[in-house]
């Protein structure tokens, strides 16, 4: 079986590459397991480079050092980092890859086409097709979209479980900051988006993992996929806004099932594009720890759909101490809950009539049920739902009116009367001094 | 105009003689309120306003939510001591001395048919229709700055205990109760704080009459020219009475009237400015 399979590392028609790949995955299933999408290249372990024509050591006899040649530019010299590599490992051909080499006389003249991963990386491949960059390249002769090599590199292509591999864990977001931290890219690609991994550093995921170290905290990759990476507009995406609870609880996984049972995972599956998910919240690439400020900035947050609510709430006293920026006072999800918010006729629900008291109770420990009849939405400019509030609201507006209304005109009059009289003692005291003169 | 200009037959013209008009403790307790009103309208009016431009930097310059807070309740307790205190004085004085004179008449604070009438001679005069009205120990504006503390006291003290211990009065009332206590509290406080730095100020101080400022409230004592000048009933009464020799005082002391510039200086400037911020974000 080894020998079969062997005999087909050379060849390049789809009938070969088929029986290889029956046979690797007969061979190591495991391996396929491991390396996710990664067809095993594992079975050319046993290949002889003797086989294969032109052979390593064929090409190596220039590639090895960075020989100057006639016109100026350098042979890339391979010998160092190919056999490091995930491929060098594995003993790879160099034809393998560069199959137009094949048979052709040394040294070649031609630049040699661009390697074809998908041979072996079909399912990476297929994934890579459909993410926004190959739509980007394919659009485009000059696209700055990233093609395999981009990332992976070219002969020092290492495993991404390598910590020395650009597509470590904790490289990505350094490999990824390569065009999108770069504002000429950005520009000329019309990334919405901006500059972000200059927010996701400073974030808790981004510190998580650079400051922290932390294998478990997220990189680029694990939210938005690594090859099939699709634009948040498109429904098959990661972070398209219907699949971005799931994205996230894909390690808050216990989060997750909270917010499925709240309201705004209810709208979202009704298909209301604007129920909150994660990142309303918590951003996406700002994503803090839950402090009082950062509660206190959902106010805003919350009132891009709640505005009425959010109205009603900067009149109260919790409100408007929040507005003066104290974070003493209880704003929208000390009283709502976050993951968990539920309409208030539910009885679930934090502000229903069943459990209002006990919420209160969080910040006013000697809370009765008459106590939380307090209205933390009361409206003085509704009649309808406030009429008591309004009427004296109104009363209380009148009295100030008529009081400054009266005494404005008494002080205004008074003012003119006493200027008036100066005056005329004045001129009388200049008239006066003017006799005895 | 007889306001200014000296009666020849008044042979009080150029009396350097001094009456005291307030006593002692009666300017200690107007100091203490004073201090404790310029405090509350301070400490408060960033949460009248939030929104204003102004407001968070006020609020932190302040001290912040604790510091204000907290300042906030001990000068409202020290004015209700004041007031408190104020009442006790009044009690003592009716009950213990039989002062009836406090209940009715020229020497009370209580309104009258005759402030009515003055009300209206004012009206007259201001518009050049009539005399300047003779007033007595108190004008109906007086006595109208007086109640208002009364009327303020009760709304806003009331409304304010409310707030600062909610579970202790929802025992007795409804929580939307608070809603109400909470916007008489501020309409209530920004009627009281606007008047006071308006027109309390301009009618005390700041009119031609009596500008920059006058000094009794600080010295007590006020010339018996100017009392002629600005009570002429008053002094005529106590003249007919008997009693102006009783209420003779030394001449303010030096430092009694620079304390008096000071503290008042000081006052007029924090509630022209508290006036100012709150009728801007009014405006806006």
């Amino acid at each position: 079986m080894r020998l079969m399979i062997a005999a087909t590392t050379g060849l390049r028609t789809r009938t070969s590459l088929g029986i290889f790949i029956v046979a690797a995955v007969a061979l190591d299933s495991s391996a396929r397991a491991e390396g996710g999408e990664q067809k095993p290249a594992a079975p050319a372990a046993q290949a002889s480079p003797s086989e294969a024509s032109p052979s390593n050591d064929e090409c190596l006899g220039c590639h090895s050092n960075a020989v100057d040649r006639s016109n100026g530019r350098a042979i890339p010299a391979v010998s160092d980092t190919f056999p490091d590599s995930v491929h060098g490992q594995i003993n790879l051909n160099c034809i393998d890859c560069h199959a137009d080499l094949k048979d052709k006389d040394l040294p070649h003249t031609e630049k040699l086409a661009k390697p074809t991963c998908s041979e072996c990386h079909e399912d990476a491949a297929k994934a890579y097709d459909n993410s926004v960059h190959a739509i980007s390249r394919s659009k485009s002769s000059d696209s700055a979209a990233p093609w395999c090599s981009d990332c992976h590199g070219v002969h020092d292509i290492r495993s991404s479980k390598d910590p020395k591999s650009p597509t470590y864990h904790f490289n990505v977001p350094a490999l990824c900051s390569k065009c999108h931290g770069d504002q000429a890219i950005i520009n000329k690609a019309q990334i919405k988006a901006g500059n972000v991994p200059a927010h996701f550093q400073d974030s808790i995921h981004g510190r998580a993992l650079t400051k922290s170290g932390l294998l478990v905290a997220p990189n680029c990759a694990t939210c938005h996929g690594n090859h099939e990476i699709r634009r948040a507009s498109d429904p098959k995406s990661r972070v398209n806004r219907a699949n971005i609870p799931k994205t996230c609880g894909t390690c808050h996984e216990g989060i997750l099932n909270v917010y499925e049972t709240s309201v705004h995972a209810a709208a979202l599956r009704e298909g209301n594009p604007r129920a909150a998910v994660c990142v309303d919240c918590h951003t996406a690439h700002d994503t803090q720890e839950v402090s009082a400020t950062f509660k206190m900035g959902l106010v805003k947050e919350c009132g891009t759909c709640h505005q009425e609510s959010m109205r009603t709430f900067r009149d109260t006293f919790h409100g408007k101490v929040s507005t003066l920026g104290f974070t003493r006072a209880a704003t929208c999800a000390d009283c709502h809950g976050a993951h968990d918010i539920l309409p208030k006729k539910d009885p679930n629900s934090l502000v229903s009539d069943q459990r209002r008291t006990s919420t209160c109770r969080k910040c006013h420990a000697g809370a009765s049920d008459r106590f939380s009849r307090y209205d933390p939405h009361a409206d003085a400019h509704n009649r309808e739902h406030d009429p008591i509030l309004y009427y004296i609201t109104l009363a209380m507006k009148g009295l100030l009116v008529s009081v400054f209304a009266f005494f404005g005109l008494h002080t205004m009059l008074w003012l003119g009367r006493s200027l008036v009289t100066l005056r005329r003692l004045q001129t009388q005291g200049r008239r006066n001094g003017g006799d005895k003169a | 105009m007889g306001e200014t200009k000296p009666n020849p037959d008044d042979s009080g013209a150029g009396d350097h003689r001094f009456v005291l008009r307030f006593h002692r403790n009666d300017r200690l307790l107007h100091g203490a309120l004073m201090a404790s009103f310029l405090t509350l309208a301070l400490t408060g009016i960033p949460l009248l306003f939030p929104m204003a431009p102004w407001a968070t930097t006020l609020a932190h310059l302040l001290g912040g939510y604790r510091v204000t807070g907290v300042a906030h309740r001990i000068a409202a307790v020290t004015l209700m001591l004041v007031f408190t205190t104020h009442v006790a004085r009044l009690m003592h004085r009716l009950f213990v001395r039989k002062d009836y004179g406090m209940l009715w008449g020229p020497r009370s604070l209580v309104p009258q048919p005759s402030d009515l009438v003055q009300l209206l001679q004012h009206f007259r005069w201001f518009v050049g229709l009539g005399k300047r009205p003779r007033f007595d120990r108190y004008s109906y504006w007086e006595k109208f700055d007086y109640w208002a503390v009364f009327w303020g006291m009760g709304i806003i003290g009331t409304s304010g205990l409310m707030l600062w211990f909610p579970s202790f009065f929802a025992r007795f009332v409804p929580g939307w109760i608070f809603n109400i206590a909470l916007v008489v509290h501020g309409e209530e406080a920004l009627m009281a704080m606007v008047f006071i730095f308006t027109v309390h100020f301009f009618n005390g101080h700041l009119r031609p009459d009596k500008f920059p400022m006058d000094l009794v409230i600080f010295t007590g004592r006020v010339s018996v020219e100017e009392l002629k000048h600005e009570r002429p009933a008053e002094y005529e009464r106590m003249v007919a009475e008997g009693t102006l020799n009783d209420v003779l005082a030394t001449p303010p002391s030096g430092r009694l009237v620079t304390m008096g510039r000071l503290v008042g200086t000081l006052a007029v400037t924090i509630g022209l400015t508290v006036a100012g911020l709150a009728i801007y974000a009014l405006l806006h």
